[in-house]
């Protein structure tokens, strides 16, 4: 089903790489399979997306590896992170790689972050139980975040609660929180869906500059191909919970190999100007 | 992209404090707004106490003394009640900025000297029931939420709905008669063993004063004697708090930013007592402050049943004897008890979600 990745940078070592990823979900009578043997590898300061209609699984196969699937998920296959296989580890275990060797970026930080928490909080929690700082080493650390991604006067910043920031700054907050422990996957949810198309870019921009920076492997999960073509190195097609099509950016969403991703291509508006 | 936060706005003096604290400013104006209210409960009280049916001359002076005028007249007069009724509103607001709430005529003393025993003795049993609710209707709730549709939460369920509708009389008279009369476990009635002597007043809630006056038999005879009624008092309270909390935990659980706390591989209970809690507790205490507020009107059946000497008790002997100067303290407290927790529990909100302060 799956055709094999030929980047110009095969020769990348896999951060994260998942083999046949099978997921059956509860449902009234037995168990509905949603996922069927999903295959993809994220390398460092590459991004890896995810395209396909909504329900295709995408967002399932984010929440997989991270192991936060809805209750009575039940999962096979593999995914190994530096060899590691997340789907068996211990709940503890997987625990403590969560947020700090993988984290993840939801879709719309008017949700994600808690509107009752400051910034401050929310951004040095786990900081401080991952990498046992203490309060002011966590702050300095806040700090620095803060400015990675561009917010002015981080030190006021921390004292502000979400509901005092747009929805570009929030969703600027979101990834400092991700990034904070410095992981070396990054999942992102359709991180600019919910924005407006106005801050869309710096967003994008962003991304792409602290996957070049920090070396991280990104999984941008999107339906906009658009978002799609400005930003990931390679494409991975999915529908109906399998991976139809994958390989390098140009070459899927140019010369589209599988009917479906030719589908979606015509589909986008204007799509010979990108 | 400017951000919309941080606008340091200037404001000059006094001013500043407030300014740079949205907590305070938002307290000072909650409270301001508590007193406006407090005096529209003056009004309301002394107007509904003047128009219900019946006639305090004739409830107090007896059925010979009714038939002579003159003494009817005299009686009128002592008490201002010959004046038009705005004067009379006038002079009892006047007296009330002294301290002065009338004299009742049941009890033939200052009605001010009444409360002071009476409001405490039902504030001690009420706040010991509602600080029991809410640690076990919370408790409960939360159980019952991580629980959900297992064993555990059927069975909460079915204690929790069993506790609101239970009545609350009919539970006060079984616990006193099982505790009291069959097992002999509970002390009996009142608030302290017979012959006992209270400590001396400084809040008048005896558990606390005898504390603080070190007289430990004393403390322990005050609490022994507030378990039977204030656990009778929570039964609804507890079940009506479980149930919230139940359904305002499942509600923020299902919260994107309860999965994200979870994507940060923060441990689980953080994420419940932090994250999860800190929501939920939004809707619970309105639930409180309701609660609150049924536990007051609970405490009148409660009471008379434990001959517990409270602000139930007490209403019920004036408004039965039309005894209009207690009546109307009465009802000036309980409307300000209402104020005082409806701003608790505006207070608490701005405490719990930022948000509340700019509003």
């Amino acid at each position: 089903m799956t055709t094999t990745e030929t980047t110009a940078t095969g020769k990348a070592v896999e951060v994260l790489r998942i083999d046949g990823l099978t997921l059956d979900l509860p449902a009234e009578h037995g168990a509905h399979r949603i996922l069927h043997g999903i295959d993809l590898a994220l390398r460092p300061g590459r991004i890896h997306g995810l395209a396909g209609e909504s329900g295709s699984g995408k967002t399932m196969t984010g929440l997989a590896v991270l192991g936060l699937l809805p209750d009575g998920a039940r999962t096979g296959g593999r995914i190994r992170l530096d060899g590691t296989d997340l789907l068996t580890l211990p709940p503890r275990q997987l625990g403590a790689l969560r947020g700090r060797a993988v984290s993840m970026v939801f879709q719309d930080p008017s949700t994600s972050l808690h509107p009752m928490l400051s910034i401050g909080h929310q951004l040095t929690d786990h900081l401080r139980h991952h990498r046992k700082l203490d309060r002011k080493a966590a702050r300095a650390r806040a700090v620095e975040l803060l400015g990675q991604v561009r917010i002015p006067n981080p030190a006021a910043a921390l004292r502000s609660y979400p509901h005092q920031f747009s929805g570009g700054m929030r969703q600027r907050i979101a990834i400092a929180i991700a990034l904070a422990c410095d992981p070396q996957v990054l999942i992102a949810d359709e991180p600019t869906t919910a924005l407006d198309v106005t801050v869309q870019a710096g967003v994008l921009r962003l991304l792409r500059r602290l996957c070049d920076e920090l070396g991280l492997a990104v999984l941008l999960i999107t339906h906009d191909l658009g978002v799609m073509s400005a930003l990931a190195d390679s494409v991975s097609v999915m529908r109906r919970g399998r991976v139809v099509e994958t390989g390098p950016r140009g070459q899927v969403l140019t010369a589209p190999r599988h009917e479906y991703t030719r589908t979606l291509l015509d589909a986008l508006p204007g799509r010979n100007t990108p | 992209m400017s951000p919309r936060w941080a606008p340091s706005r200037r404001v000059s003096g006094g001013g500043r404090l407030l300014a740079r604290h949205p907590l305070a400013r938002f307290l000072l104006r909650r409270t301001a707004v508590a007193v406006l209210l407090a005096f529209g409960v003056t009004l309301v009280t002394f107007v509904l106490t003047n128009v219900v049916p019946g006639d305090p001359a004739a409830a107090n002076l007896g059925q010979r003394a009714i038939g002579d005028p003159a003494v009817v007249d005299q009686f009128r007069k002592q008490h201002g009640l010959d004046q038009p009724l705005p004067a009379q509103y006038v002079t009892y607001l006047g007296h009330l900025f002294q301290g002065d709430l009338g004299e009742s005529q049941q009890t033939h003393q200052p009605v001010l000297t009444d409360l002071a025993t009476a409001v405490p003795a039902t504030l001690e049993l009420a706040g010991a029931a509602i600080a029991v609710s809410l640690v076990i209707g919370v408790a409960l709730g939360v159980v019952a939420a991580l629980r959900r549709d297992r064993l555990t939460d059927q069975l909460l369920r079915v204690v929790s709905l069993l506790g609101v509708s239970v009545p609350t009389f009919w539970l006060a008279l079984l616990a006193f008669y099982v505790f009291f009369y069959q097992l002999g476990v509970a002390p009996g009635s009142g608030r302290l063993a017979p012959g006992m002597a209270p400590p001396p007043y400084v809040t008048g809630l005896h558990t606390i004063d005898a504390a603080l006056a070190g007289q430990w038999p004393v403390f322990w005879s005050a609490a022994g004697h507030l378990v039977l009624p204030a656990l009778v008092l929570t039964a609804y309270t507890v079940g009506l708090l479980t149930r919230f909390t139940r359904s305002a935990v499942l509600d923020v659980l299902g919260q994107d930013y309860v999965r994200a706390a979870r994507a940060k591989g923060l441990p689980g209970r953080t994420v419940l007592l932090q994250y999860v809690l800190r929501a939920a507790l939004v809707p619970v205490v309105t639930i409180a402050g309701l609660a609150f507020g049924a536990l007051l009107s609970g405490t009148v059946l409660v009471e008379s049943i434990f001959a517990w000497p409270g602000l139930g008790a007490y209403a019920y002997r004036s408004a039965t004897t039309l005894d209009l100067p207690a009546v109307m303290g009465v009802g000036l407290v309980v409307g300000i008890v209402y104020l005082t927790v409806n701003l608790a529990v505006d207070v608490l909100y701005g405490v719990i979600d930022p948000r509340v302060r700019v509003q």
